[in-house]
């Protein structure tokens, strides 16, 4: 489904993803963990593009969006995102929000858009909160309406960047959960966090990252109960 | 001292009809210099560096130099190229048009600059291409920021057009300054412009106040009357 080879990432002088290579399988749910710089959400933010790509390429259902010849809002379409900061349109309704993209990019019909993110709300238990501003939400809940508003546009896989770094800790509970839901429905996944209960319970699959290399990749038991890489033993010994 | 009213009641038309050229050439010079301001300022925000450079420059110039001495060189140099005898309204709109669209090019582009960029990454990440981004995301936003900044230039524009008067534009100030000569009082027409000048700009502040208030969102509103609660609170005590 997403296939990475030898990806690299610059910002100038500062050489962030050194080599990345990796493959992703459908309906996999995928844990990236690592120290912060260590490249997670560098990683994450090249998948769909939004980071340019130094070099290397990155395959989504075999399109090499690294070409830039490549229609990337057509892949983008397939990709959705959820971001650390929620990034909710502030001047639009939580409904608004949710139909916004389905309407403009997949041009569906006004109707069938506030049904879907309707659906997708009740979903998510924010019902209720169709008609108010983000403004008015806590941090939970835009994180909630923020993965409806991706959901919406029938994603094939799902980017998850920290999606609760930025949340008050009684918050982060009512995310996971959706998370989690999202995955026993069999969603493809990559999600950056630090929530090690949730990379343990939910991940298929756990990435260690440190200094812009995949270290060690393993089934979340294996990595959480027997690290074989030493840099991945020091991290896990600090965060555990 | 006596105030003569009498020269104000027989100026009046002349002044009323001054006014409406002042306010005529604002508005023109307005909406033409935000046409032309939001040319320059995508320009100033491309890339490469060789064709944003002639955006610069002119944001520099217009921004850089006294607006009497561009009103100068437009009418006496510029202009009799097109039109002869220059006329002396039009001179000033198009003065006030490329004077005001440097000034509204850095409103434009701070105004779109100062949306958090993850504003434009969610958008993107929808699908959106960069044009609909622009057209859904970021200019709503952008337009509330730039209507207080907007709405100053407009009313810097309104008094800036008495400038008009030294190349005889039938503007409001110009009206002032023959009332003087015919009758050799300074108080009576000066005092008279200065009010109407002043009137409009107030009608103008409170039309910018009303803008922002109506593009504000309902949560904004809230809050702003939250804030001003406490603060008539905060007096009370």
């Amino acid at each position: 489904m997403i296939s990475v080879k030898n990806l690299k990432k610059s910002f100038g002088e500062l050489e962030v993803l050194k080599d990345i290579n990796v493959e992703i399988q459908e309906k996999e749910v995928v844990v990236v963990i690592g120290p912060s710089g260590s490249g997670k959400s560098t990683f994450i933010r090249c998948l769909n593009r939004i980071e340019d790509i130094t070099d290397g390429h990155v395959y989504i259902e075999g399109t090499d969006i690294s070409n830039k010849k490549v229609n990337i809002n057509k892949v983008r379409t397939d990709v959705g995102m959820v971001f650390q900061q929620f990034n909710l349109f502030p001047h639009k309704t939580v409904l608004q929000n949710i139909m916004l993209s389905p309407m403009v990019v997949r041009k569906w019909k006004k109707k069938d858009a506030e049904n879907k993110a309707l659906a997708l709300l009740r979903k998510v238990g924010l019902e209720d909160k169709a008609d108010v501003y983000p403004d008015s939400l806590s941090g939970g809940q835009k994180q909630r309406v923020a993965i409806a508003r991706a959901l919406c546009m029938e994603p094939k896989v799902m980017l998850f960047d920290e999606p609760t770094s930025a949340l008050d800790p009684e918050m982060v509970g009512e995310v996971l959960e959706v998370m989690k839901q999202l995955a026993q429905e069999g969603m493809t996944m990559i999600v950056v966090t630090h929530e090690m209960g949730f990379a343990r319970e939910v991940g298929d699959r756990v990435l260690f990252m440190d200094g812009g290399y995949i270290v060690e990749e393993a089934k979340p038991e294996e990595i959480f109960s027997n690290p074989k890489e030493e840099r991945t033993q020091a991290f896990l010994s600090k965060v555990l | 001292m006596d105030f003569r009213w009498e020269i104000v009641i027989e100026y009046l038309p002349f002044f009323m009809r001054g006014l409406g050229y002042t306010i005529l050439a604002s508005l023109i010079g307005f909406v033409v210099g935000a046409i032309i301001g939001l040319v320059i300022g995508m320009g100033k925000s491309l890339s490469n560096p060789i064709l944003k450079l002639p955006f610069i420059w002119y944001v520099n110039i217009f921004r850089g130099t006294p607006l009497l001495v561009q009103i100068f060189l437009i009418h006496f140099a510029v202009m009799p190229i097109f039109i002869k005898p220059p006329e002396p309204l039009i001179s000033l709109i198009v003065a006030l048009a490329l004077n005001s669209a440097a000034y509204i090019a850095e409103i434009f582009r701070a105004g779109i600059n100062s949306i958090d960029k993850g504003q434009r990454e969610a958008a993107y990440s929808l699908g959106m291409s960069h044009a609909q981004v622009l057209r859904h995301v970021v200019l709503p936003q952008a337009f509330k920021r730039m209507i207080p900044p907007l709405g100053n230039e407009f009313i810097v524009l309104v008094k800036d057009s008495s400038l008009g008067a030294v190349i005889a534009a039938p503007e409001l100030f110009y009206w002032g300054k023959v009332a003087v000569g015919s009758y050799s009082r300074v108080w009576e027409p000066y005092l008279s412009v200065a009010v109407l000048y002043f009137v409009v700009c107030l009608v103008l502040s409170y039309v910018q106040s009303f803008l922002e208030r109506k593009y504000a969102t309902d949560d904004q509103r809230k809050k702003f009357k939250k804030v001003v609660r406490r603060a008539r609170g905060a007096e009370g005590h």
